[in-house]
This record gives C-alpha cells, sequence and structure tokens, in this order.
C-alpha cells in the first residue's frame, strides 16, 4: 500500500526537526513520580496563566495608549467601549493576581517537599529569578492603568532605589527618565511590561523547565525514583508524563478555570485587593492617597520595608527577604527532603515561617500604625530568622527513616468518613414521637441532632493530639 | 594549505584579541543605550520658576503649587506655631538641618527666609510620597505626642511644621527646601534664589 500523503509529510517534517525525540524526552517518555498529589498542580496552572496573560496582553495592547494625558482614559474606553473589553481587561488583572496565588503555592510546595535540595538547586534559581522578574513585569503592569495608586505606588517603589549610597539618586532618574514619575517613565514601562519581561520570563521558564526534565521530577516523599528502575532502565515509580499528568493537570485546569472565572465575572476588583479602590482615580502628582498600599502579593515585603525605621536599611531588609530564598539550597543543612519524614522542629519552624508571611502580607495593607509597626517587626524577625537559623536547626533535626519506594497516602474519602464519624459523634439523636406531646409539625415523629458537648470536647483533644504529633 | 597541525598560541591570541575587541565594542554602543534612558533635554529644562501670589494667605493656611512636577507647599505659619516649633527639638532626627537639602538663607530652626512664611517640597524624603497637612494637635489617630506637622501615610513618617523630621520615623532628613525668593511682601518666585543669597 502506498503511504498517505499525511504520513509523507510526517516524514518530511521529522526527517528535518526532531519532533518525536522531542516529544518522547519531555512527554511520552517523561518519568514522573507516580504519587504526585495535590500541590503538584501548580507547576502547569502556572503556565496556564502565563498564557492567558500574555494573550489578553497583546489584546490589551491593541487599544492601550501608553501617554500620561490619554492612558487612564484608554484604560476607561477599554472597559466602556471596547467589545468586551472589560472581559479581556478583568481576566488580566485577575490574572495578575492568579499567577502569584500559583506561585506562593508552588513555592511552598517546594518548602514543603524539599524540592529545592540537591539535585534540583538550580531548578530553584531559575524559578526564583522567576519569582523577581514576575514581580517586575506586575509591579511595571501595574503603573500602566495611571491612577492614583499606580502612580504612588511606582513612585515609593522608584524611590527604593535612591536609599543607595552614592549612585541612588542618579540610579532613581535613570529608571524614572524625569525628575518625577511622569510619562517618560510611563512609557518606558509599557515597553518594558509588553515586551522586555515578557522574554526574560519565557526564556527562564524554557530554563526552568530543560532543569527540571534533567534531573527529574520530586515527589512528596522527597525519594530519588530514578534510585529504582526495572530491567528496561525505567524507574519503577514513575509513570510517562503523557497520558497520565496531561489528564490529571487537565482536572486541575478546570477546577482553577472554575474558580478564576467566579472572580472575573462576579469579584473582579476583590473588595479592593486585586484592583485598589485609589486605582479608579486618575493620577494626581499633586496629592499622595490618604492610605497607600501595593496590591496584596507585594505586602509582606511591603510590612518588612515599613517595619525598619531607617530608609536604607529598611531597603536592604526588604531586598534581602527576597535574596534569603535565593540561598534556602544551602542553608537548609537536614538530610531528607519531604516535611513527611523530617524533624519536628523543622515543621514547627516552616509552620511559623507560614504564619509571618500571612501575617506581614496583612500588615502590609493596613496603615503604619505604631502597634502595626511592632508586630511587623517580630514576624520579620520569625521571617529572617526561618532562613538564617536554618543551618542551626537543621542539624538538630532528628528525621524519620525515609522509605526505599514511593508510599500511598489515604485520599480524601478517608478524609470524608472520618468527617462523618466526628460529625455523629459530636450530636446526639433525639426522637420525638408524634404523640408525645413534645413539638412535632403535622404530627409526624421528628428525629432531632443535638449538641454532644463530651463528644465536641472528645473529637477536638483527638485533632489537637493529632496535630501534635503530626508536628513531631 | 597547512598541514603543520594547529598553534594553539596563535589561536588563543586570536581568540583574546577578537573578545577584548568586542568587549569594547559593546561597551561603547552600552554608553548610547544607557543614556538613552535619562531624562530628556526637553524633560531637564521645563524647570523655570514658577511665580506665586501670596497676598491672600490667610493665618495657618497651606497653599499647594506645582515645581518641575513636584508639589510646592507655601505655609502661613501662626506666632502659636512658630511658639512650639522651638520647644520639639529633642525629639528631631535633624533639627539644625545639618544632613539636610536647603538654600543656605533657609538653614535655621524655623526653615525659612521669613519665619512665618514656610515653603518646602511636598515629597517625602523617604520614598517620596506626599505627607498630608495636620495641623491640628494631638488627634485621635496620631495620638496625644502630635504636635500638628504634616504625616506621611506611605510609612508613617512625622515631620514638624518646619518639615524637620522626628526620631524613630524611617524619613532619613527633613523635608527638602527648594530655592526661592521674595519679589516683594505678596509675591514669591519658587525655583530662584535671591541674589545675595545665591553669591
Amino acid at each position: 500500500m502506498k503511504p498517505s500523503r499525511l504520513t509523507l509529510f510526517g516524514d518530511w517534517i521529522l526527517d528535518r526537526f526532531p519532533l518525536a525525540k522531542l516529544w518522547n524526552e519531555h512527554m511520552a517518555h517523561y518519568y514522573a513520580p507516580k504519587n504526585f498529589n495535590f500541590w503538584y498542580f501548580f507547576g502547569s496552572l502556572a503556565l496556564l496563566v502565563l498564557v492567558i496573560q500574555l494573550v489578553t496582553g497583546i489584546l490589551l495592547t491593541m487599544n492601550y495608549k501608553p501617554d500620561a494625558k490619554l492612558a487612564f482614559d484608554s484604560v476607561e474606553y477599554i472597559m466602556r467601549d471596547v467589545n468586551w473589553g472589560w472581559l479581556v481587561r478583568y481576566m488580566h488583572s485577575t490574572g495578575a493576581s492568579a499567577f502569584f496565588i500559583i506561585i506562593y503555592l508552588h513555592m511552598f510546595r517546594g518548602l514543603m517537599y524539599g524540592s529545592f535540595k540537591h539535585p534540583r538547586e538550580l531548578i530553584w534559581i531559575f524559578g526564583m529569578f522567576l519569582f523577581v522578574a514576575l514581580m517586575a513585569e506586575a509591579f511595571m503592569g501595574y503603573l500602566l492603568p495611571w491612577g492614583q495608586m499606580s502612580y504612588w505606588g511606582a513612585q515609593v517603589i522608584i524611590s527604593l532605589f535612591s536609599a543607595i549610597p552614592v549612585i541612588g539618586d542618579d540610579l532613581s532618574l535613570w529608571i524614572r527618565g524625569d525628575y518625577v514619575v511622569s510619562d517618560a517613565t510611563l512609557n518606558r514601562f509599557f515597553a518594558f511590561h509588553v515586551i522586555a519581561v515578557p522574554l526574560v520570563l519565557v526564556m527562564l521558564v524554557f530554563l526552568h523547565i530543560v532543569a527540571l526534565h534533567e534531573v527529574g521530577s520530586n515527589n512528596p516523599d522527597g525519594i530519588e525514583i530514578k534510585k529504582t528502575k526495572d530491567a528496561k532502565g525505567i524507574p519503577l515509580d514513575g509513570i510517562p508524563f503523557h497520558p497520565y499528568f496531561t489528564v490529571k493537570d487537565i482536572v486541575g485546569v478546570a477546577v482553577f478555570l472554575l474558580f478564576f472565572s467566579v472572580v472575573v465575572f462576579y469579584m473582579p476588583e476583590m473588595n479592593g485587593f486585586f484592583l485598589e479602590h485609589a486605582n479608579f482615580i486618575p493620577a494626581d502628582p499633586m496629592k499622595t492617597p490618604e492610605h497607600i498600599a501595593p496590591v496584596w502579593y507585594f505586602t509582606p515585603f511591603y510590612a518588612i520595608l515599613r517595619a525598619i525605621p531607617d530608609k536604607f536599611a529598611g531597603v536592604i531588609a526588604m531586598f534581602g527577604s527576597i535574596i534569603v530564598l535565593f540561598l534556602l539550597p544551602w542553608l537548609d543543612r537536614g538530610p531528607v527532603k519531604s516535611i513527611r519524614y523530617r524533624g519536628g522542629i523543622y515543621k514547627k519552624a516552616l509552620a511559623l515561617f507560614v504564619i509571618s508571611f500571612l501575617v506581614l502580607g496583612y500588615l502590609g495593607t493596613q496603615p503604619a500604625t505604631p502597634a502595626a509597626v511592632v508586630f511587623a517587626r517580630i514576624f520579620t524577625a520569625i521571617y529572617f530568622g526561618f532562613f538564617l537559623l536554618m543551618p542551626i536547626y537543621t542539624r538538630w533535626e532528628i528525621t524519620k527513616p525515609v522509605p526505599k519506594r514511593v508510599t500511598a497516602q489515604p485520599g480524601i474519602e478517608v478524609y470524608i468518613s472520618a468527617l462523618k464519624e466526628a460529625f455523629v459523634e459530636m450530636t446526639t439523636e433525639k426522637t420525638i414521637a408524634a404523640q408525645s406531646g413534645g413539638y412535632s409539625p403535622n404530627g409526624a415523629t421528628v428525629i432531632k441532632r443535638r449538641l454532644n458537648l463530651q463528644g465536641v470536647a472528645n473529637v477536638i483533644i483527638r485533632f489537637a493530639k493529632k496535630l501534635k504529633a503530626s508536628l513531631d | 594549505m597547512n598541514n603543520k597541525g594547529v598553534d594553539k598560541s596563535k589561536r588563543q591570541f586570536l581568540t583574546s584579541a577578537l573578545t577584548v575587541v568586542g568587549a569594547v565594542g559593546t561597551g561603547y554602543i552600552a554608553v548610547p543605550f544607557l543614556a538613552q534612558m535619562d531624562p530628556s533635554v526637553k524633560a531637564m529644562a521645563a524647570g523655570a520658576p514658577v511665580e506665586v501670589d501670596i497676598s491672600k494667605m490667610e493665618p495657618g493656611q497651606l497653599l499647594r503649587v506645582a515645581w518641575r512636577g513636584k508639589p510646592i507647599w507655601i505655609l502661613n505659619r501662626t506666632p502659636e506655631v512658630i511658639a512650639t516649633l522651638k520647644t520639639l527639638e529633642n525629639e528631631l532626627r535633624d533639627p539644625l538641618s545639618d544632613e539636610s537639602t536647603q538654600p543656605t538663607n533657609a538653614k535655621n530652626p524655623l526653615r525659612s527666609i521669613k519665619p512665618e512664611l514656610f515653603v518646602a517640597i511636598g515629597i517625602c524624603t523617604h520614598l517620596g510620597c506626599s505627607p498630608t497637612f495636620r495641623p491640628e494637635i494631638a488627634p485621635n489617630d496620631l495620638g496625644a505626642k502630635w504636635k500638628g506637622g504634616f504625616f506621611c501615610p506611605c510609612h508613617g513618617s512625622w515631620f514638624d511644621l518646619a518639615g524637620r523630621v522626628y526620631r524613630g520615623v524611617p524619613a532619613p532628613t527633613n523635608l527638602e527646601i527648594p530655592p526661592y525668593r521674595f519679589v516683594n511682601d505678596t509675591q514669591l518666585v519658587i525655583g530662584e534664589l535671591a541674589k545675595e543669597a545665591s553669591a
């Protein structure tokens, strides 16, 4: 039989481009650990959000005007007069926040399962550069609507550079291109936001994934699956990325889009967290809004900046809070990767770190009252303590034995039935018969559930004990 | 054709020479590329002095004008305010303005040419927000220690009504005073020094 024209065309391509090789190396024959859980959705979701941002961003540039006189009105024009402009813009603004939610969860996954540890240090470094590039992208994008928050937020962040001794003033002048944030600043931020930083982001994503596929994925047990292979050299605990994880990731995508759509359609401003109220007022260089705060994803670092009562030291602390993340692979001396087998001291430290990150994030949204500053100082100390004391406390860790092969964990069904049992334990059933004279509508027999205080206490004690045990 | 094999040292020399030439070329092209981002000639020229009429100012009133795109405050201080300012020295970081920026004829405790008329650039020396004017004494949100002044809502810096920064706040220096001169009792020019002061 003569081969079809399609086959011939396919062969023509394959002779000239290693399509099949690439596909096999990164999809069909890329073996990922079979015990991936919920936390492993966020890598692919970050890629999805990047695509959403690129597509909606390109559409927005078709109507946006990077000019101090026209910018604010052009955004309103997109919102009111451009067909579906509101949808594209809200997808882009919600996408920015979604990006950070996903990236923070992705990074937390790394902290939990030791994905930054040997041999994945470089993946972590590329990831951190991605995080920094993403922050630059978000910051410059936020100036473009030219609202009050855009303007004064940019003014504050660019002034950070003026705190650097000797070159600071010239450097911030060079960044702004003018003595104040002005049209020149807006125009260049547009160029960076639309061309320069997205290119860097895409290149870093490429490097991040190439480095990942070279060493292979980590997993919730923190075991190197390449250590146990079958006769053909395939990891026993690995399954091909395609079709297994492509299909799994599609479920994650569907759930993500559900949440994403709810925000885009029903709460795009997220009560001032995703789009700040003051940003609906055009930029006014003469007047700072009463209370200025960055968008939520910068607030932990902003709270650290405000906690230090010295300009230069505050700036150092803020940049330092990001730089310590780069050093993480070398600060952590624990021999075990996954939190499942790490010592209680790391679990407690990580819990404290998460709490301090969230509290700093909250404080960053609030005005700098004296009480808030005291709290910010305490939690800044905890934030840095987590990293800088790590070389000491991870040496004291008493780790649990790590299994040779990945383990099966109870699924969600187990938790649901445990929840049902707890409900039964916490309540008592009371049957009120129709004839007994008690309250009973329509003469029917009614079964009522009442809170059983003894049961509630038992459940709480059991839960507390379990929580304590899980932190040891 | 040469069959004597590779002369490694010659090859090394050529590689090094090419690297140096390439680096110099990159350096040369980097200068215009980087300088391109500095303020343009037009932006530098847009700093003409501004004339302000102060004849209609009430005691205690704050007037805001723009100069070089920055907010300029002109405050008419009452004798009570001036009396309060003289009691604050111990709480200030730089009461004599040694580390702060101002024209020499405004380098005095009240930081002004005429005691009653205070002129300053309304930009916080911390991170460039414009502080809010809070002349009232001991308001609820700022506490009993507040004697009237400028409060930066961004990062909580305190300045008194002479633009002097308090201790223990993020701002490092006092508010900047622009060059200004009086044409007569009712006319003020911002952006220019009086002739005797600039000499």
